[in-house]
């Protein structure tokens, strides 16, 4: 058992306590109809509406299975470098609930389709492994609304019977930072994919988090399950009360009951739900409406020979074939829509340069301004084109700066505005020989001092600067300065 | 005139389209006699005589321009299992109140559309579960036949026209339709034919599809025809039979011509008499049945072979596991929420205990406790699973006995027709009235009973044919011989038409 | 195997069925002699057998990804005892 690292530890007042964390996360697929129905999966809609007689579970109704949910279900576990297992079983898990309207869930129990994989993740620069446990085919259930009336509740079935992905990871996380970087990664991966869009505030994608804490290198502690965490911030706090709180309860001498809660965001604390545990009793068994799942390995290879290259490649090749570092890597392939517009601007450009505008320029407006990558105002053509200017030396940096404002307020094409507006870099030796002269000549006692103090080298590349319009080239100009004023 | 209603369904079609009288004439002679028998029988629980007159109707007008379809103009009867668009559907169950369906089965749908009537829903025991429509939210069918005392009369006992399609079978031995559709999960179409003297098929598991028809026991329901003979059976399963893309379990085979099967005769046929049938007590005149069908298929120029089919007397109990397992989460939709029957309550829990309290009759509340119980945590290993491999087994056992025969026989039921209430004290007592039966719904295989006798008491007896998978068409042959060599079981009186309440 | 009355009352209670005292002694009863009637599979011996998985010999059949259903909600609530602007209301869910 790996030693426990001492920076994740909890200080208690008994000791140090170590947070053992496990996910189970519910993650929509990406299809258009649900997974044994015919009705679309559209968000929204009115109630029950995108529901069809199965959906509502009327007498004599009868699942058939969506074989586009199949497939993301494979390609989701090929992403996840996990075991594909090529026959599978769907069963059933029995409870009452009126936005289960079978009274069942068709899930799968003792024979997923997707067995063992992993996924990395980095905290503060560690790189670590997470095990996945296994991924299955579930349905998902309605929804109802208990607060909009004293006596009543209200039930709509749009989302009953919407394709879920239900992947449970071993329980190999150690902090909340751990957990969220989990679940960020996982989300990465899926919409690398297009198996899930992984949208938390649509409620496509949900966590379940079980915690439990325990002395490092004890067995494991009782854990509890909080249910429904739907955001990554929330999980991180939730998973830091619930340590919290079970920490607490060990050092004053109690027990841990294992149960279910719900995470509280307006309290700051985690509550448990109703005692369930008769409901626990789901009383799986194979769904006798449906037959075994059988995959053809030819088919899986297939998918997996389609696969687009994914979050982790992809940075490792970012790394290599354009020299950027693992930070900067990072950063552009947390999403592949950035990925490939980076890749569209660096593409037979400076990688290095063509990364600086695309993290710090481009995402740093777009945040400001609140819009994603698909709403830019600038074209990886057009920022690429500005790469390419300066790389060849025709713009200075700060000139480039003025021509993204004009490419995002105005668009255009980068070369015709540099020409039709005379941004053009002077790099014309003789016309900033000439100008440093003149900026030299009318300071000559700076000029006595700069061979001193070589600080105010800076003062005259600025001033040359200032008198060409910015258009010299800096570097340029700070050569010749350094000849003429005698520093080194 | 002759009275219509006394024709098989093979000669009314003939003579509709000869013209010898037109689908409303038809129509009409059996919701008259529905009109005066069904209150004594009970057979019927929803007549439909607009329906079925408007769709007689539109079948004369295809009968005029010579264009029948195969069922065209006949008047059937339809379960009440079945979901049928815009007429009420209520598997006999006080849960499903004044449900009415918004689609239709798939095969009912395939009959309406090869031209049938619909005269009505017919009796059933609630959700299927029975063997002699006791269980009925609408009350019991009182069968036609009555069994005949010493002296030579006819005695007044009611008697059962078996289940669960006990208004299926009743309504065909009586003549208020030309054929009824029926299911069977454990026996449900076999066993009541048995008792009422009608040719009764399950087909093979998968042969029709079970969309839109209430769910009992998922991997052993089927539908089936009752009918008064074994072509009239040939012809109606034509109709119902046929792939369906909707329900995952419904293969997609082509359908057979099976009335053109049945007349190949039995020639060569290897038929298999399993010993292990010959059950403990079995009563002389059923093991003197038979040997009357073995002596009536050899005669025929078919060879018979004792088999051993070791699993059989384990098919009942796995059953009794796996039916009741099925069942109990099939019936887990029957909440209150989105229809039926809903009996208010303080919050949702109690809504739903007490509305199922209510709307569910004592057999089915037993049956889908049993099941509740078999899947519940720490048992599922040791019943369920347990179950599902005996039935490996008893699947396997018929695997082996086609390696030397073709078809199977044995007696349909252990006894003829009882009388109302004989067999309700113990669960179990009737639960026995199934076990020449189930092996066949626990290995998917067709089963057919066909009339082969009168008991003692001049009540009618079967004989059971069991199947390849997706051979019905040897049934349906062998079935002629018998049918042939017997010939066909009227009950003697028809009482029922005297319009007395005999309930 | 013999069920007793609170063994009754815990099945009935995952069943959702209400069962009153004099129910559950004659439920116990009916439960327990048909549980201990199929106790006779016991003598089978299953050791090197596989459930029956499928009763036909065909694979799951798959569905198209495309919407071809729904858009009913008349249809769907059509039957239901209480609804409102095509919810289906039901008795408090107590969380």
């Amino acid at each position: 058992m790996a030693r426990a690292q001492t920076s994740k530890l909890i200080r208690g007042g008994t000791g140090d306590w170590e947070v053992v964390i496990g996910m189970e996360v519910h993650a929509q697929v990406a299809s258009r109809s649900k997974l044994f129905s015919g009705s679309a999966t559209a968000f929204g809609g009115e109630p029950n509406s995108h529901v069809s007689l199965v959906d509502a579970a009327m007498p004599g109704m009868l699942p058939v299975i969506n074989e586009a949910c199949v497939a993301q279900a494979v390609r989701t576990g090929l992403g996840l470098k996990a075991e594909i297992h090529l026959r599978s079983i769907f069963d059933r898990k029995n409870y009452f609930y009126p936005d289960l309207p079978q009274g069942y869930q068709i899930s799968q129990y003792k024979h997923p389709i997707v067995g063992e994989g992993e996924v990395e993740i980095e905290v503060e620069g560690e790189t670590k492994t997470v095990g996945i446990e296994r991924l299955h085919l579930e349905q998902d259930a309605g929804k109802s609304i208990h607060d909009q009336h004293p006596d009543y509740s209200y039930v709509d079935l749009n989302r009953s019977g919407v394709a879920l992905m239900e992947i449970v990871s071993k329980p190999d996380l150690r902090s909340a930072k751990e957990a969220q970087a989990y679940v960020t990664k996982l989300r990465t991966i899926l919409r690398y994919l297009g198996t899930s869009d992984g949208d938390m505030e649509k409620g496509n994608l949900r966590a379940d988090v079980n915690v439990s804490v325990r002395k490092p290198g004890e067995p494991l502690g009782t854990r509890c399950e909080i249910k429904n965490v739907n955001s990554i911030r929330f999980i991180g706090q939730a998973i830091e009360v619930e340590a919290r709180r079970q920490i607490d309860i060990l050092e004053d001498g109690g027990k841990i009951s294992q149960e279910t809660r719900l995470f509280d965001p307006g309290r700051g604390e985690t509550r448990s739900m109703r005692s369930k545990e008769e409901a626990h009793d789901y009383r799986y068994f194979p769904d006798p409406d449906l037959l075994p799942l059988e995959l053809e390995q030819g088919w899986v290879d297939d998918l997996a020979k389609d696969l687009p290259e994914l979050p982790d490649e992809k940075r490792a090749r970012f790394m290599t074939d354009y020299g950027l570092s693992a930070y900067d890597a990072s950063v552009l392939v947390a999403e592949r829509e950035s990925a490939d517009y980076f890749e569209a601007v660096a593409t037979g450009r400076d990688g290095k340069t063509a990364a600086n505008w695309v993290i710090n320029e481009l995402f740093g407006r777009m945040n400001k301004e609140g819009r994603d990558i698909e709403h830019s105002p600038v074209s990886a053509k057009q920022l690429g084109g500005l790469v390419e200017l300066i790389s060849s030396g025709v713009i200075s940096g700060k000139i480039a700066k003025d021509l993204f404002e004009i490419l995002w307020t105005e668009g255009g094409d980068p070369a015709e505005i540099v020409e039709t507006r005379g941004m053009k870099q002077v790099t014309d030796t003789g016309a900033i020989e000439k100008a440093v002269d003149e900026i030299i000549a009318a300071n000559p006692d700076k000029a006595e001092q700069a061979k001193l103090k070589p600080n105010l080298l800076g003062w005259f590349v600025g001033q040359v600067m200032k008198s060409s319009g910015g258009k010299a080239n800096p570097s340029a100009v700070s050569d010749i300065l350094k000849t003429k004023l005698g520093i080194e | 005139m002759t009275d219509l209603t006394t024709l098989t369904l093979t000669q009314a079609r003939d003579g509709l389209r000869k013209k010898d009288f037109s689908a409303t004439e038809l129509t009409e002679a059996f919701l008259r006699a529905i009109e005066a028998g069904n209150g004594s029988l009970n057979a019927f629980v929803l007549p439909t005589p607009d329906h079925a007159l408007a769709q007689a109707k539109a079948s004369d007008a295809r009968l005029a321009a010579s264009d029948p379809r195969p069922l065209e103009g006949i008047p059937l009867g339809h379960k009440d299992l079945f979901c049928t668009n815009g007429v009420r559907t209520t598997a006999c169950s006080r849960i499903l109140g004044n449900f009415v369906p918004t689609y239709e089965s798939s095969v009912g749908a395939n009959l309406w559309n090869a031209g049938a009537v619909m005269l009505g829903k017919l009796n059933n025991d609630e959700f299927a579960m029975g063997s002699s429509n006791e269980t009925s939210a609408f009350g019991p069918v009182v069968s036609p036949w009555r069994r005949k005392g010493k002296d030579g009369k006819l005695t007044e006992a009611k008697l059962v026209p078996g289940g669960s399609s006990g208004g299926s079978s009743a309504a065909v031995a009586a003549g208020l339709c030309l054929g009824a559709t029926a299911t069977d999960t454990g026996g449900s179409i076999r066993q009541p034919a048995a008792l009422t003297g009608t040719v009764g098929i399950k087909p093979t598991y998968g042969r029709c599809s079970r969309w839109g028809i209430v769910a009992f026991a998922s991997s052993l329901d089927q539908a089936g025809p009752i009918a008064k003979t074994v072509e009239d059976a040939a012809l109606m399963l034509g109709a119902m039979a046929g792939y369906d893309p909707k329900d995952s379990t419904c293969v997609d085979a082509p359908v057979p011509d099976y009335a053109a099967q049945m007349r190949q005769g039995v020639k060569g046929l290897r038929v298999g008499v399993p010993k292990e049938y010959r059950v403990e007590g079995m009563s002389k005149e059923i093991e003197a049945l038979w040997q009357q069908g073995i002596a009536w298929l050899k005669a025929a120029g078919a060879t018979i072979h004792e088999i051993s089919l070791p699993h059989t007397k384990y098919a009942l109990p796995a059953y009794y596991i796996v039916a009741p397992a099925e069942a109990s989460s099939n019936l887990a939709r029957y909440d209150g929420v989105r229809y039926g029957l809903r009996v208010p309550g303080k919050d949702i829990i109690d809504m739903y205990c007490e509305t199922r309290a209510a709307g569910f009759g004592k057999e089915v509340r037993r049956r889908v406790l049993i099941g509740t119980y078999v899947l519940s945590a720490g048992y599922y290993d040791a019943y369920y699973l347990k179950a599902q491999k005996v039935r490996t087994l008893i699947k396997r056992d018929f695997d082996e006995a086609w390696n030397t025969v073709d078809v199977v026989l044995t007696p349909t039921t252990p006894s003829p027709a009882f009388a109302f209430g004989e067999k309700t004290g113990d669960p179990l007592a009737m639960y026995l009235e199934d076990i020449f039966t189930v092996t066949v719904n626990m290995a998917g295989l067709p089963g057919m009973s066909v009339p082969a006798g009168l008991s003692s008491e001049g009540t009618p007896l079967g004989l059971q044919f069991i199947g390849k998978p997706f051979d019905e068409g040897t049934l349906f042959r062998a079935g002629k011989v018998i049918e042939d060599a017997a010939g066909r079981f009227n009950a003697p009186d028809k009482w029922w038409l005297a319009g007395s309440k005999g309930r | 195997m013999q069920v007793d009355e609170a063994t009754v009352q815990r099945i009935a209670g995952l069943a959702r069925i209400k069962v009153t005292p004099e129910e559950a002694k004659a439920l116990q009863t009916e439960l327990s002699g048909i549980l201990n009637w199929v106790e006779q599979l016991d003598e089978v011996d299953t050791s090197a057998v596989e459930p029956m998985t499928r009763v036909v010999p065909i694979a799951l059949p798959k569905r198209k990804d495309e919407v071809t259903d729904g858009e009913i909600p008349d249809q769907v609530t059509k039957n239901a005892p209480q609804t409102e602007d095509h919810f289906f209301v039901v008795p408090k869910v107590i969380e």
